[in-house]
């Protein structure tokens, strides 16, 4: 299996690829840090891997996106599937007072994301198979007092993944939103963690059977589904005064 | 949060630092260098409080692998690396660790820490006999790498040190060869502890040997136990299948391990391995870890835990001080489902590690009250019979019990306080035993006896 991971030293991407990697898929990686990235190329190398390369690239800045996915595809010559994992949790409070900061938190979460699958489309679409997996968020649901900001850019991708799974059906190809819960990552290290907290690699295992399934929306742990099901359907007029 | 290790006893709060990488664990040091105590921490898996203090540095994202090569078997990974991570790796290229512990999930910066120990110590040593050396980040905040040749002091003080000399960030390991990852396993019954004695003995030559004791038996009986052998199958087989373990998912009430329901356990389990076939072949994940099927098993004594009570004693009065030991828990009217006896080779050069040439036996007991003053008379027993007690299950040992048998510790603390004279590096074990002078700050209550 050649698969393309973005975003792959965010905790969940590395656990997931490690997944792939002990079965022996080939890697293609892209990350901000250097160092790191370089670091876990070499670890999915001896957990059995063949990585056929990485590249460090600061993905808020869409323009490098192109030039990027065009190395990729080159080395890994066809993409059996694309993985969208990069994210940052922005402060919801300083983002209320600072468009700059939501501004930013937008891109990185949600505008970035759909300029790269707006070139992957078109690579799928010419190759006529493989799996875009696009990791989102139970945030994106509905918009929460403590989180909206990051909450919307979620949205934006999910809403966008809607309309892309029905556009891409035709030509054969599998789009899946990961929607996660809580999940004990550096990303939510400032958290103090309860018992709905999980961990990235169960997370990435429930990742890897809902691509082999091909599942369209996934919420990791299974729970969550139940858990959004009930929050969405709060009405607004109860929802307006809930701080959770 | 508060935090505990895997005996759940004791419980302090503590700050857990989990930097993502060497060098940000570095900065994370230099950060905090002038705060009080800090201890490295792997999967929190020692039982009792060596991996507590109020700061804890935490190798969880220290789980990186290096390399691997086959052809001279060595692997260079993270400390963070569990050995469950580290098998899964190694065994498709027909190697195997070369010392495993009772649990797969320890790191192997915790193993080399506590220098642990495997079912083949009496003939291959303990995990830090096979480690090739070690990147070990000081106080000064200085990397050094230790090995036999480099470093020399620093490498044995270390090996055991319970993370007492610095951080460990990175292990180079020695791998072993093995024609299979099955085990031929052989089941012996002995109905009595001299008998046990006789059977480990004469099995020396077997790679791996432990014995399980039903430490409930009295009078004749005292010491039956279950001994088992094992050797590498020759059938070429490196699976790594994982067994899906079952799960104890709350913490249940303490009254239910009473000695009427230990005794009925033991004595069932006694009985029915009996009727089992006396050899058959099972996979590494059988042999070596059989309490990991059941996920979180540290639930089932309770909200107060339980103390995991570990010594060895010489080989020449051994079946003395075990009986007195076991005639004494017995008397108590304590007991253990977990009972294991196992020969122990000749002691390495490591300054506080815990194998000495002889036997050593652990018992499980759920904490209460009345369970400190029989613990404080099996450690006169272990002491009057030169033997010691392994820190990585130790949560209570008095500092002159440790002193007396660890006749290093001085040494110890020497080299201690020339790389780490600010005493940045502690624990409430190394406190409490007088490894390390840092002030004890310890705000829970229940961190006192019981």
């Amino acid at each position: 299996m050649k698969i393309l991971v973005i975003g792959a030293t965010s905790a969940i991407a590395k656990a997931t690829a490690r997944l792939y990697a002990e079965a022996g898929a080939e890697l293609f990686l892209i990350a901000r840090n250097e160092q790191r990235l370089s670091e876990l190329a070499n670890d999915l190398d001896v957990r059995g891997a063949k990585i056929s390369g990485h590249l460090a690239l600061d993905l808020s800045k869409t323009a490098g996106h192109k030039k990027a996915l065009e190395i990729a595809l080159q080395s890994l010559d066809k993409i059996d599937l694309a993985l969208i994992c990069h994210g940052d949790l922005p402060d919801q409070t300083a983002c209320e007072t600072s468009f700059k900061l939501t501004q930013k938190a937008i891109n990185v979460n949600g505008l970035s994301t759909i300029s790269l699958l707006t070139i992957l489309a078109g690579t799928f679409k010419s190759q006529g198979s493989g799996s875009i997996a696009v990791i989102t968020s139970v945030a994106g649901d509905r918009g929460r007092q403590p989180n909206f900001v990051y909450g919307a850019s979620k949205a934006l991708v999910s809403t966008y993944l809607q309309g892309l799974r029905g556009a891409l059906l035709p030509h054969g190809i599998h789009v899946l939103d990961i929607k996660p819960g809580l999940v004990d990552s550096p990303m939510t290290a400032e958290f103090e963690k309860g018992p709905l907290w999980s961990s990235p690699e169960l997370v990435a295992a429930s990742i890897v059977k809902g691509i082999r399934k091909k599942r369209l929306v996934i919420y990791t742990p299974g729970y969550w589904r139940l858990i959004m099901m009930v929050v969405v359907s709060i009405p607004e007029f109860i929802f307006q005064r809930l701080k959770f | 949060m508060i935090l505990d290790s895997w005996g759940r006893y004791p419980q302090t709060i503590a700050t857990v630092l989990e930097p993502l990488d060497g060098p940000a664990l570095e900065r994370l040091l230099q950060a905090h260098a002038n705060e009080g105590e800090m201890i490295a921490r792997g999967a929190g898996r020692s039982y009792g409080d060596s991996a507590l203090a109020e700061r804890v540095m935490s190798s969880r994202f220290l789980d990186s692998f290096l390399s691997l090569d086959c052809e001279n078997g060595i692997v260079h990974c993270g400390a963070g690396v569990n050995l469950s991570t580290l098998l899964k790796v190694v065994i498709p290229n027909k190697l195997f660790v070369p010392v495993l512990p009772g649990s797969k999930f320890v790191t192997v910066g915790g193993a080399i820490a506590a220098d642990v120990h495997g079912k083949n110590h009496h003939l291959d040593g303990s995990f830090c006999d096979h480690v090739v050396g070690f990147n070990l980040l000081l106080a000064s905040g200085e990397c050094v790498y230790c090995s036999e040749t480099e470093n020399t002091e620093l490498f044995y003080a270390s090996c055991g040190g319970m993370g007492l000399t610095g951080i460990i960030l990175d292990a180079k390991l020695k791998l072993k060869d093995v024609p299979s990852v099955f085990i031929n396993r052989q089941s012996i019954v002995s109905e009595n502890l001299a008998s046990t004695f006789q059977i480990l003995e004469e099995n020396h030559a077997s790679t791996y040997s432990v014995a399980w004791l039903d430490c409930l038996a009295r009078g004749k009986s005292l010491g039956r136990s279950l001994i088992f052998l094992g050797e590498h199958a020759n059938n070429n087989k490196f699976e790594t299948k994982p067994r899906r373990g079952i799960n104890v998912p709350i913490t249940t009430p303490s009254f239910l391990l009473n000695k009427y329901s230990m005794s009925l356990f033991n004595s069932c389990y006694f009985n029915l391995k009996k009727l089992l076939p006396k050899s058959d072949t099972v996979n590494y994940d059988s042999y070596f870890f059989p309490l990991d099927n059941i996920d979180n098993w540290n639930r089932l004594y309770g909200r107060n835990g339980f103390l995991q009570y570990q010594f060895v004693v010489p080989a020449e009065t051994a079946l003395a001080s075990i009986t007195q030991v076991l005639e004494r828990v017995s008397a108590a009217g304590k007991g253990s489902f977990l009972s294991v006896l196992k020969k122990f080779g000749k002691a390495n050069k490591n300054w506080l590690s815990f194998p000495l040439e002889g036997y050593t036996l652990t018992l499980d007991f759920k904490r209460e009250k009345s369970l400190f003053p029989l613990l404080d008379e099996l450690d006169q027993i272990v002491l009057e019979h030169g033997g010691r007690l392994y820190l990585a299950k130790d949560a209570r040992m008095a500092e002159s019990t440790f002193k007396q048998s660890y006749p290093n510790w001085e040494k110890f603390l020497t080299l201690k306080e020339s790389i780490d004279p600010d005493n940045l590096f502690g624990s409430l074990q190394s406190n409490r035993v007088g490894l390390s002078i840092g002030k004890i700050k310890n705000d829970n209550k229940d961190s006192k006896r019981a």
